[in-house]
This record gives structure tokens, sequence and C-alpha cells, in this order.
């Protein structure tokens, strides 16, 4: 959801001050936050197909499904709301340069955003808590406007964060802005990609994320109809839009070349420009050396331009300044990135196959260890991605505009905070996870166990009903 | 009127909106801290969180509203701000996580310990909030933020009318939630705990009445101008504030209590627009940022107040439904309530399959 407030200024390290703390703390702060929000995005989508084929079909083990994703989704959708918060904290706390300067500027989307996680945690706690007493249909249509709304303000926040890639819109006299074209600023080029690319993502998290968990489940012997709808619900759409994604990161990559080509050549390790190219599968990149990469020639070219004889730009086309730090970081992140997005599309292609020839999902463990992993493969994935997007656009925050050095707080002690918050954060995800598992285990055990706790409010029972409400 | 003065009186409303909404469900978390131990303390945590749960993450956004209008519309000033007074919003960004996180935790927990834990969490975190977020208005007020902030500043927030500031803030969460508990204590029938939360409702509204005046003494020796103000051009507002208060208090001791949630909730919403019409149209008291310098064109502004109309048009109506249902207790875990009248006698449309179902194993 949630507070998917987030704008995307990233990690690694390089000059002085408190660029480096700050940049690891957002970093720390966003991907873990980028997790919540992905659940945010995809999370109530998939609670609410399972609720709808459980009031459609009348079926029990779909509805009790739903009734659990709900109360996980409470405690996902708290957690990710705070973290967002702490993101727009972020923004003055760590990059006021940023805001100074641009605040006019990319602050329109983040109103719009404003908007959808207003809509979000409206309908949050009509969905979340109306379960006992709203009638089905209409606790169902409750749950659509969180769905939309996640989209639309992941939408947004992506806006601001190719905008940070591909600024325009607006114009600047002697340091002030003085005019701004708040749709351009919106709808500017990056957008296009990253947009679906992000979306797409999050969508792929949070099904392969929930199949996971069944598919864990069903490698320990618990091969009942709950477990096979629960990895079922997860997975089909993940691994559907799977391929879509191959593609749209295709696409996004070839628009990079062109748009912010040194990001590009640092993503494929391209040092001067020229023609046929060559790509390099894995590697890294020390004293003008690849050492340990697979290299295929004239690949790159070929994958930029379709034809061994395309010019692609290298870095050595901007002096050393404006080139983005550690580079063999951004390449194996990128490869990383589509690796694990070629292996979660195997796992789908599997599936697939056996469902064709057999009418049923594969029977070998191998196939249920991948696809209990393939949740992990994804957040991998996925977090790999920002780290190209937004280590390749470094030095940059506002690209060739104003550097990250300049966006960054003067204050001294961001390395106390950056401590506190990854102590804190490593608390808070540790919990969050305890608790999921706690709710897990309780939903098996049918949640006997609650009885009167004499301290909080009354257990949440929204897993079981006890009873029928009475009227 | 310019447009800068548009945005900053929705600015100035997204404020209120945030203090008598969100500051409620602050307060909830100081009367469960003050609850005491134990299974005889229950029945006020169970009615704070049953008033809590299905609003606050909604009440809560009005924070982001904020601080997105603020950054968008006064970057400079903004910027400003984070800068200076860093120490007390990372403080409250704190306060935020652990409130939210301690909350939906304490929920899902079952074993005594750990509810505690988280409990305490909550209610701990749900002061630190308010506090600091109370210094840093008050920093701003006296005029401690320069315009070109650097460094950030251990003197702008720790002065003696920041600190009363902060006081007043947790003051004011505690007396809104009691208010609002002693409502929502009526309509569930619930003798005990109205009477309970009228006696921490007047006793609320006393300090925050007193800190109210105390800091307003405190303003006259650190930021004159504004002190003047508000004895000046809006002190019609500050004695709608102190009228409020009183009626609420007058109101609590009859037993009277038909609209007291609103005039609690106007008294609070005069202090914060006393503040802002004193200080019009200067944004950083003691420099020379006004609001319609600090940083933003008019396109930048007017797309603001565009958008605003928008928002207002799609996310009230949401709001209204929200609060609808959760007054007649539509929203909620609690299986052993009784559905209102308002709501008809058959039993909600049957999600059959699994509502007639029996229970796994209990």
């Amino acid at each position: 959801m949630t507070r998917v407030n987030d704008v995307m200024l990233l990690a690694a390290s390089r000059a002085g001050g408190e660029v480096v703390p700050a940049r690891a703390q957002m970093a720390t702060t966003l991907g873990f936050h980028i997790i919540l929000a992905c659940l945010g995005i995809a999370l109530p989508a998939i609670v609410l197909l399972a609720e709808f084929i459980g009031l459609r079909r009348r079926d029990e083990t779909a509805m009790r499904l739903a009734r659990h994703w709900s109360q996980a989704m409470g405690v996902l959708v708290a957690v990710g709301a705070v973290t967002g918060t702490v993101l727009s904290f972020e923004m003055g706390l760590l990059w006021p340069g940023l805001m100074r300067a641009y605040g006019a500027v990319l602050g329109f989307p983040f109103g719009v955003e404003g908007i959808f996680f207003f809509l979000e945690a409206i309908f949050a706690g009509i969905y979340l808590w109306g379960w006992r007493r709203l009638p089905g249909w209409a606790h169902w249509w409750s749950g659509v406007p969180i769905a939309l709304s996640g989209v639309l303000g992941a939408i947004s926040v992506i806006a601001v964060n190719s905008w940070m890639n591909t600024p325009g819109g607006f114009t600047q006299q002697d340091g002030q802005i003085t005019a701004v074209k708040v749709w351009q600023v919106f709808f500017n080029h990056a957008a296009a990609y990253e947009m679906p690319h992000m979306i797409l993502a999050a969508y792929m998290v949070t099904g392969f994320t929930v199949a996971g968990v069944y598919a864990a489940g069903i490698l320990r012997g618990r091969r009942d109809r709950y477990h096979q709808a629960g990895f079922a619900l997860g997975f089909v759409p993940a691994a559907v839009l799977t391929p879509v994604q191959i593609f749209v990161g295709d696409t996004a990559a070839r628009a990079i070349a062109a748009d912010q080509p040194v990001k590009f050549a640092a993503m494929e390790y391209v040092a001067r420009t020229s023609r046929q190219v060559p790509e390099w599968l894995g590697g890294v990149y020390v004293n003008r050396r690849v050492y340990g990469g697979l290299k295929i020639p004239d690949m790159d070219s070929l994958l930029v331009g379709f034809g061994p004889g395309t010019q692609v730009t290298g870095w050595d086309t901007v002096p050393p300044a404006q080139r983005p730090p550690v580079v063999w970081l951004i390449h194996l992140c990128f490869d990383v990135m589509v690796g694990l997005g070629f292996g979660l599309l195997l796992i789908g292609l599997w599936a697939l196959a056996a469902w064709w020839w057999r009418r049923r999902l594969p029977a070998q463990r191998v196939f249920w260890a991948a696809a209990a992993a393939s949740g992990a493969a994804a957040i991998m994935a996925m977090e790999c991605g920002w780290v190209v997007t937004e280590v390749g656009r470094q030095p940059w925050v506002v690209y060739r505009l104003q550097t990250t050095a300049a966006a960054a707080t003067a204050n001294g002690g961001v390395i106390a905070s950056l401590t506190l918050v990854i102590v804190g954060y490593a608390v808070l995800g540790a919990a969050t996870i305890v608790i999921l598992r706690m709710l897990a285990r309780r939903w098996r055990r049918g949640e006997a166990a609650e009885a009167a706790v004499p301290y909080g409010p009354r257990p949440v029972r929204t897993g079981e009903p006890a009873s029928r409400p009475k009227s | 009127m310019t447009a800068a003065d548009v945005v900053g009186g929705i600015l100035l409303a997204g404020i209120t909106l945030y203090a008598v909404l969100g500051g409620a469900d602050f307060g909830g978390g100081l009367w469960d801290l003050l609850a005491g131990p134990g299974p005889r303390h229950l029945a006020p945590r169970v009615l704070i969180d049953d008033s809590i749960t299905p609003v606050w993450e909604a009440n809560h956004v009005w924070l982001v509203f904020d601080l997105v209008i603020f950054w968008t519309a006064f970057p400079h000033a903004f910027a400003a701000v984070m800068t200076t007074l860093a120490v007390p919003l990372w403080l409250a960004a704190a306060g935020i996580v652990l409130r939210g996180a301690g909350f939906a935790f304490r929920k899902e927990l079952t074993e005594v310990r750990w509810r505690r834990v988280t409990g305490i969490t909550f209610a701990l975190s749900s002061l630190v909030t308010p506090f600091f977020m109370g210094t840093v208005i008050g920093a701003i007020a006296t005029g401690a933020v320069p315009a070109n902030a650097s460094h950030a500043s251990l003197a702008a927030w720790t002065s003696a009318t920041a600190l009363l500031s902060g006081f007043l803030f947790v003051a004011a969460c505690g007396y809104l939630a009691a208010v609002y508990l002693v409502g929502e204590a009526a309509r569930r029938g619930d003798r005990r705990m109205r009477a309970y939360f009228t006696r921490r409702a007047q006793a609320a509204a006393i300090l925050a009445g007193a800190l109210s005046l105390a800091t307003l003494a405190a303003l006259h020796g650190s930021n004159p101008a504004l002190y003047d103000q508000l004895t000046g051009r809006a002190l019609p507002l500050v004695v709608l504030a102190g009228v409020c208060g009183l009626a609420v208090v007058t109101l609590l001791a009859a037993g009277r209590l038909t609209g007291i949630r609103g005039i609690a909730a106007l008294g609070v919403a005069a202090v914060i627009w006393g503040w802002g019409v004193a200080q019009y149209s200067v944004l950083l008291p003691g420099t020379a940022v006004t609001l319609s310098n600090a940083g933003a064109p008019d396109d930048t502004l007017v797309a603001i107040i565009v958008l605003v109309i928008v928002a207002l048009l799609l996310i009230g109506p949401a709001f209204i439904l929200l609060y609808r249902l959760q007054s007649r207790r539509l929203l909620g875990t609690d299986e052993a309530a009784t559905l209102p009248a308002a709501v008809p006698a058959d039993p909600p449309e049957p999600r059959a399959s699994h509502d007639a179902r029996k229970p796994q194993a209990s």
C-alpha cells in the first residue's frame, strides 16, 4: 500500500559529508518499505480474488484464505503506513537541498499520491474490520478501492522517481522554479516504462510471496485443498505476469540506453562508446578489466539496436566525477534481477507444462522447493532493480541537474540515526514475520487458544467466525 | 488574497484535521498508558482499542498530506524547518512507527507478556509524537527557525515556549480522546466508562487550558509580536477556544453530551487558527519568509488548490462512510456486541458457506 510514500534515492557510497550515511539510511528505510509497498499494492487484489471466488462459488476454502490474508494484511498495512511516513519525513530530514530546489516540482505527484493513500487507508479501515457485520458483496466492494488506489498511488510515487531520472516540465531561473507544468512532471519520459515495471514487480512480489508460503507448507506435507488453493491464488497471477514483466524490463533497458546512457553503460560494462559491444554475464569490473564473467560477443549491441553494428554509449562520454560509483554492484544487481526474472519464468512454464499434459501441478519436490523460494527471489529481484536504477543514477539525485551531495543534509549525526534505523527496522521486520508466523500457526490450530487475555483489547478473531453474528 | 494565502489556509486546515482526528488517536494511547495494569483495567483499554482500530490509519494520512502540501507549496520554509528541527522530527517519526506497529501487533498477540510489551510501546509512543510535534510548532512560533538553516539546533526546540507547547499538545490529545471516549461509552450504554472518561476529560481540559495560558505567557517573552497579534486580531479565536473548553467542562459536569465532541474539536481548532491568524502572513516568524515568497510558483499553488478540491470530493464521502460505519458499530471484531437499531433486524446477507459453517476446532 500504502504507504507507498517513497521516492527512490538510494544506496552505495562515495563522496564526503553526510551523503554516505544519508544514502545508506534512505536505502535501508526504502528497501524495507518497498516490500510492504508491494504487498500494499497487490495483496488487496489477491485477497479480493479469493473472496470473490468464495462468494461466487460459495467456496469455504477460498473464503477462509481471504479472511486469513485480510488479517495478515491488517498487520502489513499498519507497518507499511508507518514506514511510508518515515520516508515522507526523510524527504526533508535527509534531502533538504532537493526539497528546497525542487519541492515545488516533485510535490505535485506526491499530492496525487496523498489522495490515493487516503482512499486506501479509509477503505482498508472498512474492509479489514468489516468482515463480521457487512453483507458479503458490500464487503467485497469496500475492498475494491484499496486495490485500485494501491496501483494509482504507486503510479504517483513512481512519477516522482522517474522524474528524477528524466526531469522536465518546469522552468528555472537563477535557481528559482518559475513555472511548472504539473502533468508533464507527472507523465515524464521515464514514467512510461518505470510505472508498468514497478506495478508488475509489485504483483510478482506479492503473488510469489503468497505462493511461496503455501509451497513451503506443501513441501512439509500439507497437501490439502487449503494449501493448494492458497498457492494457486498467488502463483497464477504472478506467473502469468512474469513474461509481461520481462518484455517491459527489456523495453525499459533499451529506453535507459537512450535516456541515461551512463547508467546503461554501468549496467552492461560499456567502458568505451563502440559498436559490436559484448554482453557480460556476471563478472566483476576492477581496474578496467572484467574478472570472471561470461562474455557473449556482440550481444549487447544486438539487444540495444537489434544489430551487431549498433553503437552503444560508454561511460567514457562523461568525466569520471559524473560516473556512478561501484559499477560492479550495478552490473551484478542487474544480472541478478534479470536472472531471477528468467528463473521465475521457468517455474511458471514448468507449472504450465504439467497442467497442460497432466492437468495437475508438478509432483516433483524440486518444483515445490523452487516455488517456496520464489517469493524471496521476486523480492530480491525487485530490490536489485532499485539498486540498479538508484545507484546507476549517481552522482545525481535529479539527473544532470542536482547532485546527491548537494541534496543531502549538512546535519551531523546521520550515523546515529542510521544506526538506530537499522536496529529499529531489524526488530520491526523480525516482529512482523514472527507475528505472521504466529497467526499462521493459530489458523492451523483453528484458533481455539485465545481465551480472555487480561491486558489490551479482545483477541482478534477475523480468521474464523466463532459463531454466526447475532442480530 | 493570493494563491499562496489559499494554500496556507489549506495547510492550516490540514493541520487542524490532523490535530482533532489523529490527535485523538494519540490521546487514546495516553489513556491506555494511564489505565493501570492488569485485568481490572481492561474495560478502558478495550473501549480505546475499539474506537481507534478502524480509523487511525485514515486519520494518520492527514500528517502525510500536510507534509506534502508543506514541501510542495513552501519548499524553502520546509527545508529550513526540517533542517533546524531535525532532532524532534526524528523523534516524532520514531514515535509514529512505534505507535502504529505496537498498536497493530498487540491485537494479534495472545500472550500477556508480549501484549504488555507492545501495549506499552503503543502507549508511550503515543505521547512521544504529539510532544515533539508540539515542540516543533512551538519552535516555529517563537521564531527559532532561520530562513537559511544549515544545521540542526537544540536551543530552537528546548525553549520554555517550545517545551510548554509540547506538553500542551499531549494534554490536548488526551483531552480530545477523553471527550470522544465519553461519547463512545455513552452510546454503548456503559455507565462506568462514561463516568471514568468524564473525570479524565475534565482533568485534561483543565490541564490543557492551563498549559495554553502558560504557553501564551511564555510567548509574551519569546515572540512579543506574535503575542500581540494573539491578543489583538486573533483574540476572538483565543476567546472562542477558552469558551469551548469551559463549555465542555460544564456540559460534562451536567451530563449533557449532545454536540460535546464537536465543541471540544472546535476549541482545539480555534487554538490552531488563532496561531495561524496571529502569524499571517509570516511563515517563519523572525525571518522574511512569508507565505508568498517561500518557494513555489503560482502554477504549483494552483495545482495544489485543484488537487485539494478533487481530494475533498473523493475522500470526503469516503471519510463520512467510514465514520458512519464505525459509529454504527459495523466495523470491528467484537462479536458479542449487539447490532444497533439503525441496522435492519435480519442478519447480514449470508456469506452462507462459511458463516453457517461450524468453526474448525473450537
